[in-house]
């Protein structure tokens, strides 16, 4: 399996983990552990910054950590709110999410686009969440972002590939990666957008809230990895006309 | 400016009751099958006929609980500031006719309040007082944010409504949530209730969320006090309110309360009971229709209660309170709003949720996340 990059760095795993729903700190770091992965969201509003010990962060433990801005509204309180990550988590890679609306948590495309490019001038590594929208992955792509985070379905919905014919376009449009985040509720989700051609998925309540979340994180990063294997092994095209049993065109080798 | 009383007046107490009352078993089975629930659906799952139901109701809430929120319980305590108030109100022991020592923490006592509630672990914050607009206004509760902010990760307030501006003042200090019940929305038993004070005036109680939505603060809980009215009929306007305010205010989070009425000093006796089942009924209907909201749990519930029904909807919880001010170090012995049922410390509390498979959230937001261009100058 080819390797991820993502601006400087380099990923064997193809799985993000998101950490916000589970319910114990050690449960947290066993699926981190069984699903290889080697960068987990942290929301920054759970994160408390004057201590040291914070135990969610002591789960991350060696893996990348990736901030979030969740809980932010606008493009200012997301600069503020990056900002005051870098300095206490000691990172610039950011996991930019600004949602106004906080029933269903969609991105708000406008903020979004705004903050990235005043992010990127900042020197932040910005992997925004976005709306499966190819035209805003464009116009985030040519502001600098790291990656395209666009999403499958709403969070926490379990549904799936929702918004598959867009993620379809933007991939093949993309010059940076694509990493499909929330909706996903199902290993086969992950592998379908694997061999869609996605370069990773995100993956939280799926795995955080299952019966066995350990042994549901070591089925995401075997589904992540077949995805990618099929995608890498081009699969045969899907015929979606039938073959003509008569050519219509021989007429002119006639 | 249209408000939600537009919207109220639409509505007839009588009839919607007799909405609720006549549900029948087929219409609660419509509504357990359905992924999206309307009002009329919300109707038959607080009705009398949903009771049957009661297992299947709590399953899925929980289930939708848990995809929603994980397994998580945020934490909070409440701070009294104040217990001087100038209404009466016929179920509340800080009623103007009460004879009992008025107090009102200063600096020095909110530090230590600050210090106590701080070595027990909290972070998010309810900043309670009674309504004595010229000691407790909209200056004290400026000083109060001032001191204080930074020392919290979150504060909510449950305070006398204020009007527009007065919440525009507060937010940029570092309020994140405001709650405020309306007690009932029976308005001829709300007038019964609230004899006295500018707490009588029903509609600008009424009005108060549509204040803060135009505020633009963070956070609003909704909810009525349970013994006053007709609880179903009561729960189906703080759901239609609900629904009203996430419609008009859509970046605005909301949060549900169901307080029972509790013994207090000066005594009223519920003029309805209502059991523990349907307070059960009560929660998990309000999650079958909103599988977003927040739905909180206070300490007025018996310990074995609070044991059980915290997983089957509930999102955050109070733990250790004191309903008097200073009453966790500054005078302990003083005279509180109401007695409360679950007397646990915080680390029990704690105990619990972790061994039920649960983990319990201390901090959840950072007040430096919001606001952060007129923070600096604000502080
Ligand atoms: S409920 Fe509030 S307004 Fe009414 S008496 Fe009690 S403290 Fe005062």
């Amino acid at each position: 399996m080819e390797n991820l990059q993502i601006a400087d760095r380099t990923f064997h795993s193809r799985l993000i983990l998101g950490s916000g729903k589970f319910s114990s700190a050690k449960l947290m770091r066993d699926s981190i552990q069984a699903s290889g992965t080697e960068l987990v969201t942290v929301a920054l509003k759970r994160v408390d910054m004057q201590s040291q010990n914070d135990s969610m962060l002591e789960a991350v433990g060696e893996v990348g950590l990736l901030p979030n801005t969740s809980g932010v509204r606008t493009a200012s309180e997301a600069v503020f709110a990056a900002e005051l990550a870098r300095e206490a988590l000691q990172t610039n890679w950011l996991k930019l999410e600004i949602h106004p609306d906080p029933k269903y948590l969609l991105p708000d495309p406008v903020e979004t686009l705004k903050a990235a490019e005043e992010l990127v001038k900042k020197g932040f590594i910005v992997m925004p969440y976005i709306h499966a929208d190819p035209v805003l992955c464009k116009r985030l792509e040519e502001v600098g972002v790291a990656c395209v985070m666009p999403l499958g379905a709403p969070i926490g919905s379990n549904k799936g590939l929702k918004t598959a014919d867009f993620l379809e376009i933007i991939i093949e449009q993309s010059q940076v990666p694509v990493v499909v985040d929330a909706g996903i509720g199902a290993p086969s989700h992950a592998a379908a957008a694997m061999e869609m051609g996605a370069d990773a998925v995100l993956v939280n309540t799926a795995i955080a809230v299952a019966q066995d979340p350990v042994n549901m994180a070591l089925a995401f990063k075997l589904a992540v990895e077949a995805g990618r294997m099929a995608f890498e092994s081009k699969l045969g095209a899907v015929s979606h006309a039938a073959s003509a049993s008569s050519p219509l065109t021989s007429f002119v080798d006639a | 400016m249209p408000s939600f009383k537009d919207t109220f007046l639409k509505y007839d107490w009588n009839q919607i009751k007799h909405d609720i009352y006549t549900k029948q078993p087929a219409d609660v089975e419509r509504a357990l099958v359905k992924t999206h629930r309307n009002l009329e659906d919300f109707k038959a799952l607080i009705s009398p006929a949903a009771d049957a139901y009661l297992e299947d109701m709590a399953r899925q809430s929980k289930a939708l609980t848990l995809q929603r929120f994980g397994n998580n319980i945020q934490l909070f305590a409440p701070m009294y500031l104040s217990n001087e108030c100038q209404n009466i109100c016929t179920y509340c022991g800080f009623s103007l006719g009460n004879k009992l020592p008025r107090k009102t923490l200063n600096p020095n006592e909110i530090d230590r309040e600050v210090a106590a509630l701080q070595s027990m672990g909290f972070k998010h914050i309810l900043l309670v007082t009674g309504e004595a607009n010229k000691t407790v206004g909209l200056e004290y509760f400026k000083k109060v944010l001032r001191q204080i902010r930074s020392d919290f990760a979150h504060i909510s307030m449950e305070v006398q409504p204020l009007d527009e501006d007065e919440y525009r003042q507060l937010i940029p200090l570092g309020l994140h949530a405001v709650l405020v019940y309306q007690e009932t929305y029976h308005q001829k038993d709300y007038a019964r209730h609230h004899p006295k004070g500018k707490k009588s005036n029903f509609f600008y109680r009424l009005e108060t969320p549509d204040r803060l939505g135009r505020a633009g603060v963070h956070k609003m809980g909704l909810g009525v006090l349970i013994g006053l009215e007709d609880w179903r009929v009561d729960s189906f306007y703080v759901a239609l309110h609900l629904k009203y305010l996430e419609q008009t205010y859509w970046r605005t989070k909301y949060s549900i309360s169901f307080p029972r009425l509790r013994p207090f000093s000066g005594g009223l006796d519920p003029k309805v009971e209502m059991t523990d089942r349907q307070l059960v009924q009560q929660i998990t209907a309000y999650r079958l229709l909103n599988p977003d909201v927040e739905l909180s749990l206070s300490t007025r519930e018996k310990t074995s209660f609070r044991d059980h029904v915290f997983q089957l909807g509930i999102t955050s919880m109070s733990a250790g309170s004191k309903t008097n001010p200073g009453g966790y170090a500054t005078a302990p012995e003083s005279l509180e709003q109401f007695e409360i049922s679950d007397e646990r410390s915080p680390s029990e509390i704690v105990a619990l949720i972790k061994s039920k498979g649960y983990e319990p959230v201390w901090k959840d937001w950072d007040v430096a996340l919001e606001h952060g261009e007129i923070r600096t100058e604000a502080i």
